[in-house]
């Protein structure tokens, strides 16, 4: 298991942003009355989302609104590896995939890259704008090596595909998203083996059918 | 022809995202087709015809989910039936159902509504994993079409009132083990639950629940308007169907696709993703169902139908079909230490064996990766994971045991050859002199 502790340094208080606040309630309402507590790993992600990390001042909130003690908030932001305990880049955090599947294709390089640009992994870089870190399989293996950096996936990796994504974020841009090796999604590089067909796509699928062995009438409903 | 399914047999055609994955294009391509009719044939012929076509679960075990779903109570008494999905896809080398989710969303919404009903859920929970930002919204608006259009929702166009939520996770691989994932769900640490009471009985906040994985959902509708037999077509006895499979790792191009289940691990590689890197000749080994199995050697692979059944004959396992290629230049021992690791990282720390275990494992594991080792520690790794393995609640510590389990079974000359190169290359070590003498 992972062994994770809040921050030494921690702000005074928390407060929801209103947009934040309405999400949280959209969070709430999916589950039955007496089962707020479902909502605590969305509504701590939404914290995450507004404040960069999660502070115990977030956790004694969330705490409040959900009916929970402390602690068991406490227990559920340390136990998920995704909540981040302290502050993070303001440009980018780099969540670099190091699992076997993205090993054997190289995310060791990336890595490589990441120290060389950012400086050590699990720390805020010198400039807080960076900071990295190396995760467990986020799951889009065929893509490998790949990164996850702010929310979203950046796959088919090479060092310098990253090393210029990391100076387009230095410089305030935000690179697009996906496979940087000249495919669409998963599909083999240099075209799909399969899914040629047209009739698949034409709308002869969405005609009236007869479904095979279905019941006799009267014992239908 | 490349592989031996047609298109026309597919069922995710829509898998690489090349077309509209919402609700216009999903029914162009026949989804949400005849729903009704089926919901109109009763929940006996729904769970009778899924049984039927043979599907066994696609989240890793192959249990049958027509099997698995006779299992919840015949009536609804005090307590609300709930269906939970798991689409917390997390098994290294595993990403198929992230394609269900981004590009054929309603193939799940609609297999949702139609396990729902068959097992008198009003409600359904799709558990995502955290880290699927993007997959979750494109769900999220899929869900969205659906309600809009009545196809869910109350007084929907099926006439079984039906709600669908998404909920998402906080990255920890555990909450894929389906008692986690409802502890998750209910907004604590995702550590496992002794079983019994099975979800069917006390699931979600204690009422009748199964939880199904997202492949096994999204085949649901097609299976039953195409017929249980034409499901049954594919594969072999007992390992019917179509199956996503996703191969990663030294492939010419590591590629997710939809195949005949049982089809032979060469042609899958050959046809599919150009071969091995290298040449055939240079494969060193396979894991062939995500992390947690044992890997087999290149030389038992050629013909090897990729299904349930012949896998576990070799002591391994289909598991997620996840295919893991490694080729001669892979340091098999780095690569399972690195997977020891992932299990370190992962263990929930409820039950010793795992929490202290797969810390152990994974140290001693990197030492053998350096050839800093005695040879005799190979024998005491390999019986500490017969120690951690069957001694845990959940079957974590089963798959932190078996890929190492695997690769003493068939690369033990390797770890040897490590450690003899290691102790070469330091001239002295101890016991040296009296090894010498």
């Amino acid at each position: 298991m992972s062994v994770r502790r809040l921050a030494a340094v921690q702000p005074d208080s928390f407060a929801f942003k209103p947009e934040t606040l309405e999400k949280a309630n959209w969070w709430i309402a999916k589950y039955p009355e007496n089962r707020r507590q479902s909502a605590v790993i969305p509504i701590l992600w939404l914290i995450q989302k507004q404040e960069g990390w999660v502070s115990e001042p977030a956790i004694a909130v969330v705490a409040e609104m959900l009916g929970m003690a402390r602690i068991r908030v406490y227990e559920v932001a340390t136990f998920y590896t995704m909540f981040m305990l302290e502050p993070v880049g303001s440009a980018a955090l780099i969540q670099v995939c190091g699992t076997t599947p993205c090993q054997l294709r190289g995310s060791e390089a990336l890595m490589k890259v990441c120290k060389d640009k950012i400086g050590p992994k699990d720390k805020l870089s010198a400039d807080g704008k960076f900071y990295w870190q190396e995760v467990e399989c986020l799951g889009a293996c065929t893509n490998a090596p790949m990164a996850q950096i702010n929310d979203y996936f950046y796959e088919d990796l090479t060092p310098d595909n990253l090393a210029q994504i990391i100076d387009d974020f230095a410089a305030g841009k935000t690179p697009k998203t996906g496979p940087y090796n000249g495919r669409f999604t998963s599909e083999p590089l240099g075209g799909a083996t399969t899914l040629k067909d047209p009739s698949l796509y034409d709308g002869s699928a969405a005609k009236p059918l007869k479904i095979p062995n279905a019941p006799e009438a009267e014992v239908k409903a | 022809m490349v592989g031996i399914l047609e298109d026309k047999d597919r069922i995710f055609t829509n898998l690489y995202g090349f077309h509209d994955w919402g609700l216009e294009g999903a029914k162009q391509r026949g989804c949400w087709n005849a729903t009704k009719d089926i919901l109109s044939y009763g929940r006996d012929w729904i769970i009778t015809n899924v049984k039927n076509s043979g599907l066994r679960g696609r989240g890793g075990a192959g249990f049958s989910t027509g099997l698995k779903w006779s299992f919840m109570p015949k009536e609804v008494k005090d307590r609300p039936h709930y269906l939970v999905v798991n689409a917390d896809e997390s098994e290294p080398g595993t990403c198929k159902d992230r394609e269900i989710m981004r590009h054929d969303p309603h193939l799940l919404i609609e297999g949702c509504l139609i396990a729902s009903f068959a097992m008198q859920a009003h409600a359904c929970y799709i558990y995502i994993r955290g880290e699927y930002v993007f997959e979750r919204e494109r769900l999220e608006a899929a869900i969205k079409q659906a309600y809009e259009a009545k196809l869910v929702g109350k007084n929907n166009v099926h006439g079984w009132d039906f709600d669908i939520y998404v909920h998402h996770g906080g990255g920890a691989y555990i909450c894929g083990e389906e008692t986690a994932l409802l502890e998750s769900l209910e907004g604590k640490k995702g550590q496992p639950r002794l079983k019994p009471p099975f979800p069917a009985g006390a699931g979600l906040y204690g009422c009748p629940t199964t939880v199904n994985n997202v492949e096994s959902i999204a085949v649901v509708g097609t299976i039953l308007r195409r017929g249980a037999a034409w499901f049954a077509g594919f594969g072999a006895q007992n390992n019917t169907g179509t199956k996503l499979f996703c191969i990663s790792g030294h492939v010419e191009r590591p590629c997710n696709v939809e195949e005949a289940m049982s089809i032979p691990f060469r042609q899958l590689i050959e046809d599919h993703c150009g071969g091995i890197r290298g040449g055939w000749g240079n494969l060193k080994a396979v894991i062939p169902g995500g992390s947690s199995v044992p890997m087999i050697p290149a030389e038992q692979c050629e013909n090897m139908p990729m299904d349930f059944d012949t896998l576990r004959g070799l002591g391994s396992g289909l598991g997620t079909a996840a295919v893991i290629v490694m080729d001669k230049s892979t340091d098999l021992i780095k690569a399972i230490a690195r997977l020891s690791y992932f299990y370190k990282h992962e263990s929930c720390g409820q039950c010793t064996p795992c929490r202290e275990g797969t810390g152990w494992m994974w140290r001693v594991m990197e030492r053998m990766a350096k050839g800093d080792a005695d040879p005799k520690e190979i024998d005491i790794l390999l019986d500490v994971t017969k120690q951690v393995e069957g001694h845990t609640i959940c079957a974590l510590g089963d798959a932190a045991a078996w890929p190492i389990q695997g690769l003493i079974r068939h690369f033990r000359h390797e770890i040897e050859d490590r450690i003899a190169q290691y102790r070469s290359s330091k001239g002295n070590f101890a016991g040296h002199s009296i090894a010498a003498e």
